[in-house]
């Protein structure tokens, strides 16, 4: 069943990194265990910054997830042969991303048994419900399609002809993934920093930057490991992809950054100072993460730009590091903490995660983690599978949705 | 009849979805669950509002009558460190209050004085649009309610509400209620809580806790929809700002300045 019998069988350092994660994990359950009991109090948010590390990573993860994208619609719909071996493991890293986004969401509630009234009394004005129904929707299709396209590989036989129609469908509803979730922020009317309309393209395109790199580290990294070549010329296409998205990102960001300076409307200006520049009387820890992503935004882009770093692959590993980083401190950090500084009654409130909360969001990663393995396993050995009976028959190459 | 594994599992998880989508499509129809109607004995038209006299409520100095009233009345819980504090009704820096309004020359009396805040109980309220389970929403009388049993501590009202009034019970509050009054519930860890406008004062025909309280009489409340009420008649004889009106929320509490 689902084939997790390929998953069992592994070499001692396939276990030792299973047991690794499994103990992070557990750690990260006990701090979660405390925060169940001592109340959210237990983490570094406030009256004032009510949001902090959990939701910036469910943030974040979501763009990872919608990210898969880049891979399946170039190879799906627009036939690009390149992408063949690389789309199940987008699949895959999509999957393991929206899980972690539910995670992520469910460590920071307050009342977690209640989670149920969110479909008990279903409420479509409520940005968080559509949420739910994108995120639920997303991870079922991925799976669907995964599996489907998986198995039929295992058999060695074209995949069933109705799963077209939901891989095509999964195109937009990636989209709409991570537009639903800027519609969480940019909708509130006191919030300036989110309030503004560049917020979801913004999303998509850092997503669509950090997701893709972080499948070209993965891609790097299972080629040392189990020597599952995904091919140079599908590294570099996706490559090409980070490259545009990240151009299109910082343009972006610099747009936000001349509305507000230009404009010099304070609530617009006093986000921006407060992260890049510091306010008057405040250090802000928030300073140093602010200027940090710029600087390496500035190094990725470099990186991706000049042609012989970016095909290159020893500095695209570096490129796609620093762009993954940059961008994951600007989600995943600075968006939502500074979206809550200065508060709308221009309190500024320092934040900064507690212990417990950075292991109970560690642990979220590890479980995410987790998946990608268990999942890769299983991809690799059935293609492994199939190879050898391809070879064997010395028939047909692999197969493929027509 | 023969039902295979598969079949079995498909049905059923086909009949889940169903009942699961019944209730959300029923909801976009338009034929979700109605408002709160309003208590007994209240006018047919009913909208309450507060109108805060700014200058009157700085004659006392350091005057806390109002606060203390209300966290007592409302069992909340007094927590002296910032980041946890829970606040109904507090004192806020009229720049910081009403932002609008700074300017380096703001009239002498009322330069970095507290003005009293609370929840605006707004007519259209960012905090209840967005609540994903209805545990916060606008009564027909204009009260902005809460359903301390069914909020799942999700935040994103406080994230909404452009005012700081939402509160959010990061510990147990309860250890921090001094002297408990048993006829208002205590509130538990994980949910949001703010101003009701005393709603369970109101059923029984009495004004705010804080209106009682004031010793200057700077705090005044009564029905919008009815044109010989007491806030009525101040707002036709006075100037009156609203916090951050800007913003198209329509706050229900209104000041003297």
């Amino acid at each position: 069943m689902f084939m997790i019998e390929k998953a069992i069988v592994g070499s001692r350092r396939y276990w030792t990194w299973i047991l690794f994660l499994l103990g992070v994990i557990g750690v990260g359950f006990v701090c979660y265990l405390r925060q169940l009991s001592y109340g959210l109090g237990i983490t570094g948010m406030s009256r004032n910054v009510t949001w902090g590390l959990y939701i910036g990573q469910f943030t974040f993860l979501v763009g990872v997830a919608a990210s898969a994208v880049m891979v399946v619609l170039p190879y799906y719909l627009h036939n690009h042969k390149e992408f063949t071996r690389m789309a199940i493991l987008g699949e895959f890293l999509a999957i393991s991303s929206v899980s972690m986004c539910m995670l992520f969401i469910f460590v920071d509630m307050g009342q977690p048994w209640r989670v149920l009234n969110v479909m008990l009394h279903p409420t479509p004005r409520s940005m968080m419900f559509w949420d739910m129904v994108s995120l639920g929707g997303y991870l079922a299709l991925n799976a669907v399609i995964a599996l489907v396209t998986l198995d039929a590989e295992r058999k060695g036989v074209a995949p069933a002809a109705w799963i077209k129609p939901v891989i095509l469908l999964s195109i937009p509803w990636a989209i709409s993934i991570h537009t639903v979730t800027a519609f969480l922020y940019s909708g509130l009317p006191g919030r300036t920093f989110w309030l503004t309309a560049i917020l979801a393209p913004r999303f998509l395109a850092s997503a669509f930057a950090s997701g893709p790199a972080l499948l070209i580290l993965l891609c790097m990294l299972l080629r040392k490991l189990t020597g599952y070549e995904v091919g140079t010329k599908a590294i570099r296409g996706l490559a090409v992809i980070v490259t545009y998205a990240m151009i299109i990102n910082v343009f972006f960001l610099l747009m936000e950054l001349f509305t507000s300076f230009y404009s010099q409307i304070p609530t617009m200006m006093e986000h921006f100072q407060h992260m890049y520049m510091g306010m008057e009387g405040h250090t802000s820890p928030l300073l140093f993460w602010g200027r940090a992503s710029l600087a390496l935004m500035a190094v990725a882009l470099l990186l991706l730009l000049i042609p012989r770093t970016r095909r290159n692959e020893r500095t695209l590993a570096v490129a796609c590091a620093v762009t993954f980083l940059s961008l994951w401190i600007d989600k995943g950090v600075c968006l939502v903490v500074c979206g809550f500084t200065p508060s709308p009654l221009g309190a500024i409130t320092p934040y900064v995660p507690t212990p417990p909360e950075i292991m109970i969001s560690v642990g979220v990663w590890a479980v995410g983690a987790l998946m990608i393995t268990v999942f890769y396993k299983i991809a690799l050995s059935v293609r492994e599978g199939a190879e050898i009976w391809i070879e064997e028959r010395a028939a047909t190459p692999l197969p493929a949705v027509k | 009849m023969k039902i295979s594994r598969k079949g079995f599992l498909q049905i059923g998880g086909l009949s889940l979805l169903a009942v699961a989508g019944k209730t959300a499509i029923a909801e976009l129809l338009g034929k979700g669950e109605g408002e709160t109607p309003s208590p007994p004995g209240a006018a047919a038209a009913t909208r309450w509002a507060m109108v805060v006299d700014s200058a009157k409520c700085l004659e006392k100095d350091g005057c806390t009558d109002c606060i203390n009233a209300c966290n007592k009345a409302h069992n909340v819980p007094v927590i002296n460190d910032p980041l946890h504090e829970v606040k109904w009704i507090w004192k806020e820096p009229f720049e910081n209050a009403l932002p609008s309004q700074e300017s380096a020359y703001t009239e002498a009396k009322f330069r970095g004085k507290p003005v009293m805040v609370f929840c605006n109980h707004c007519d259209n309220p960012p905090c209840a649009r967005v609540c994903p389970t209805k545990a916060t929403w606008k009564r027909e009388d204009g009260i902005v309610m809460m359903d301390w049993h069914r909020c799942i501590g999700c935040r994103y009202c406080v994230a909404a509400c452009p005012y700081g009034s939402r509160s959010f019970n990061w510990v147990d509050p309860r250890p921090y209620v001094a002297e408990l009054n048993p006829d208002f519930p205590t509130r538990t860890k994980g949910v949001v809580e703010k101003c009701t406008f005393c709603e369970e004062r109101l059923y029984k025909g009495q004004a705010p806790v804080c209106v009682e309280a004031c010793p200057e009489k700077a705090l005044v409340f009564g029905n919008l929809a009815d044109p010989k009420s007491e806030v009525r008649q101040l707002l036709e004889s006075h100037y009156t700002i609203r916090r951050r009106p800007e913003l198209g929320t329509q706050p229900d509490v209104f000041y003297l300045v």
